[in-house]
């Protein structure tokens, strides 16, 4: 018995009805979106899914749009497209039972404590210690650049628990009880003035083994599967023409004919290509992904998205002209499309898009060495056991 | 079928192609054929049209065509690009094929199209689309009726008039002429053996596409079409020939990707592969992703086309713009990856690039289609 996509947008309705967008408090609508198996279609029934294709998943987000719902994802942010897979994926029923409700409702959020002071971009590099005492993990070591860890209730979490063999194989994945003793979370204020990322302490931390997902010394693999879950993610996004920041200039540009030279509206109009021609790549992606076909598109997806965003806000601020040197204040927090100075926002905002989710240098190496399946970069630390790499 | 679904017989027809033209077009067959005064092998042509019959996907069965859709069409002409096959792909297959398809009535289609599916003929059009679109304003040749319009035995109206940069203009059999008459544009057909008819090849910078100077001196013309329907059957020839060109740059830029690909993972400085800097690895990242925005924009123009989902010209430009700068930057690249050999006539890289030149410059510039974007999708509001 399989679902088809009219079925899906009926229990959709159904979710929309009985709890109405735009009078439900969130987290309630969610729960019932949750319970429905809407969250996420192809996950187990029970789940927040109804072992449904997960291309029919647009099909009920489009119903929820139209009624004034959120897009899941923002509901959580981190939550909802990288960390729930991997729950599904590696922890035992009654735990992700537990705790993919409160995810999907957006009760509790989740942040993912990978990054570390000595160890970004290369991930695999990180020294947050694991050490095993009988049915608990003791976690020693500090996270950096956590998004929303001052607001979250969860964390999944990378540590090393064997120093000594080569620096991917020594990995272990957790689920982190953010209220746990010594765990200390310190927000850090970004450029734009908002402090949405945190650095995060472990003292001593101690993890029960029953929140380890995955086996021992598998951490850098079940990482992974989270990448390729955002990958699979792509196809539940709804790309129209001229929106997101391509669309914020579009607005801009109509309200501001005073702004308007040849020389500005070329460039707007090669923006709008790019812009273009990125969405048209993703839906080309859709297509392929429905079929099983998995090629280039996400990364490149995210490569050509975040430095086209850069681009177009530096177009807006331009257009802005004298106006663009305002900004409205350091020290409040608005969302992002409120208040004056919203494009200048954006624009400052902007510049942590080549970085967040792996960097533009990154991922054209792995354009080239995943996809072109050019020749490696000469690696020093390949074969040696993680104590013996040189560390800043 | 919707958008981007590349179903099996595409994919069959694909592989196809690509054996057909890798098999009989390889790179000493371009070359030798660049070589040849008329620069195209009439026979390899027919095989394409007759053996193969993908010089005529998008034409309807009961004029000789496979009926297959304009989105097979481009998949054949993305495969021929990317060997750089000889002979009036721009001419015939993206430009006068198209025109007679949406152009006249049955009966000229009846008497022009089977002909030119077959590849026993061969046809151009004469007309100012090298803007993008077609301009009517631009056109000089002029069409008069012959005696009191129509003379039996005759053709009927008589052209005469200088045109310029008529692609594969010099080897076809059929031209297509965009004339003024007393009431407008209309469009007539000119044998090009016939008396009236004079032609100059022109040297071009792409080898592997040719071009003439036709000059017409009162010769005998039919009219294919009046004043009413020239003009739009002009401007979706334009379209068509634009989406086709950019399916073409994807076939080549893709060829360029690989061959340098292939190079950087073989050839070792500094005691390895040179795909092993980032220098260089990430300038072929760079390439794999104008090489893909390419793919998409050719093949949404090609689908809009087909079923008519989209703006027609907003679709043409974004695929012609899109893939110009794609396949200008990818051969451009490639020469550069490939060091000094990349600069000798012994590599295949110039022929890339000069073909890559030529269709940026063909059919509207990327200035010209970023001009007509802008006009629909930002003046418009
Ligand atoms: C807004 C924001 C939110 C974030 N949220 C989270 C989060 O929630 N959880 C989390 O774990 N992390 C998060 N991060 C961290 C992010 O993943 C890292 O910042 C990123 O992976 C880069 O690591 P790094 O900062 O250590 O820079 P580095 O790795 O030190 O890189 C510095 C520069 O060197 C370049 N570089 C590094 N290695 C190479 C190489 N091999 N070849 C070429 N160039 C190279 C980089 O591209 C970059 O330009 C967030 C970051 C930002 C900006």
């Amino acid at each position: 018995m399989s679902i088809d996509a009219e079925e899906v947008a009926a229990l959709a309705r159904d979710v929309v009805r009985s709890h109405p967008p735009r009078e439900v408090p969130v987290p309630q609508l969610m729960g019932a979106w949750y319970d429905a198996g809407l969250t996420w279609l192809h996950f187990p029934i029970g789940l927040g899914g109804l072992d449904a294709p997960r291309t029919l998943q647009q099909a009920a987000n489009r119903v929820l749009r139209e009624a004034g719902g959120p897009e899941p994802r923002t509901v959580n942010p981190v939550g909802y497209g990288i960390i729930a897979g991997t729950v599904v994926r590696y922890a035992p029923r009654e735990l992700a039972a537990r705790w993919l409700r409160p995810l999907a409702a957006g009760e509790e959020l989740w942040c993912q404590l990978f990054s570390e002071p000595g160890a970004g971009s290369d991930l695999a590099g990180l020294a947050t210690r694991a050490v095993r005492d009988g049915d608990e993990w003791v976690v020693n070591g500090q996270k950096v650049w956590t998004s929303l860890a001052h607001l979250a209730r969860w964390a999944v979490l990378i540590a090393r628990t064997d120093p000594d063999v080569p620096k991917h194989k020594g990995l272990t994945y957790f689920v982190v009880d953010l209220r746990t003793p010594g765990v200390q979370i310190r927000p850090l204020r970004q450029l734009t003035g908002r402090a949405q990322f945190n650095e995060v302490f472990l003292d001593d931390v101690r993890i029960p083994d029953a929140h380890r997902l995955g086996d021992v010394g598998r951490g850098w693999q079940v990482s992974m599967s989270t990448l390729s879950d955002e990958r699979l993610s792509l196809g539940d996004r709804v790309t129209a023409r001229g929106t997101g920041p391509i669309g914020d200039a579009l607005a801009l540009w109509a309200s501001r004919p005073q702004a308007h030279t040849p020389v500005a509206r070329e460039r707007l109009a090669r923006l709008w290509l790019r812009a273009e021609a990125q969405r048209l790549t993703v839906e080309r992606a859709k297509v392929g992904a429905a079929k099983g076909v998995f090629g280039p598109e996400a990364a490149i997806a995210k490569l050509v998205g975040s430095e086209l965003s850069q681009h177009v806000y530096e177009f807006c601020v331009e257009l802005l002209g004298p106006e663009g040197t305002l900004y409205e204040s350091y020290d409040s927090d608005l969302g992002d499309d409120e208040g004056p100075t919203a494009y200048q926002r954006k624009f400052l905002r902007s510049r942590a898009a080549t970085i967040e989710g792996g960097t533009s240098e990154i991922l054209r190496n792995v354009l080239g060495e995943r996809v072109l399946k050019l020749p490696p970069d000469t690696r020093t630390d390949k074969d040696v056991p993680w104590r013996d790499v040189p560390r800043s | 079928m919707a958008e981007f679904e590349f179903t099996e017989d595409l994919d069959d027809l694909r592989a196809m192609v690509r054996k057909f033209c890798t098999e009989f077009s390889p790179e000493p067959v371009v070359r030798a054929t660049m070589e040849t005064g008329a620069g195209y092998d009439p026979e390899l042509w027919r095989r394409l049209g007759t053996e193969l019959g993908v010089l005529g996907l998008a034409v309807e069965e009961e004029f000789g065509g496979a009926g297959a859709g304009l989105v097979a069409q481009a998949v054949a002409v993305e495969e021929m690009g990317a060997t750089l096959v000889c002979g009036p792909v721009l001419g015939t297959l993206a430009l006068a094929i198209p025109l007679l398809s949406v152009a006249g009535d049955d009966v000229t289609r009846r008497a022009y199209l089977p002909d030119l599916v077959d590849g026993v003929r061969t046809a151009t059009v004469a007309a100012p689309l090298s803007g993008g679109t077609f301009d009517a304003a631009a056109v000089t040749a002029t069409a008069k009726a012959e005696g009191d319009g129509w003379k039996a035995g005759g053709d009927g109206w008589v052209v005469s008039g200088r045109l310029d940069f008529v692609p594969d203009g010099a080897g076809a059999d059929l031209l297509l002429v965009a004339a003024r008459t007393e009431h407008g544009v209309a469009l007539f057909a000119v044998d090009a053996a016939a008396d009236g008819v004079r032609r100059e090849p022109l040297a071009t910078l792409d080898l592997t596409r040719r071009q003439a100077t036709v000059v017409l001196s009162g010769a005998p013309a039919r009219l294919v079409a009046g004043e009413k329907q020239a003009p739009d059957a002009l401007a979706h020839a334009a379209r068509v020939g634009a989406v086709l060109l950019a399916a073409e740059q994807v076939g080549g830029g893709q060829a360029m990707l690989d061959r340098t690909v292939e190079h950087v993972t073989n050839r070792y400085q500094f005691g390895r592969p040179l795909g092993s800097f980032q220098a260089v690895k990430h300038r072929c990242a760079d390439m794999l992703v104008a090489v893909e925005q390419a793919r998409s924009a050719a093949y949404h123009g090609a689908w809009a086309l087909q079923d008519g989902t989209d703006d027609p010209q907003l679709a043409a430009s974004i695929a012609k713009a899109v893939a110009s700068e794609a396949y200008s930057r990818v051969a451009a690249a490639a020469i550069q990856l490939h060091g000094g050999i990349g600069f000798t006539w012994e590599h295949p890289a110039h022929l890339y690039f000069k073909r890559a030149t030529a269709d940026s410059l063909t059919l509207g510039t990327v200035a010209q289609h970023v001009d007509l974007v802008a006009g629909i999708a930002l003046d418009r509001g």
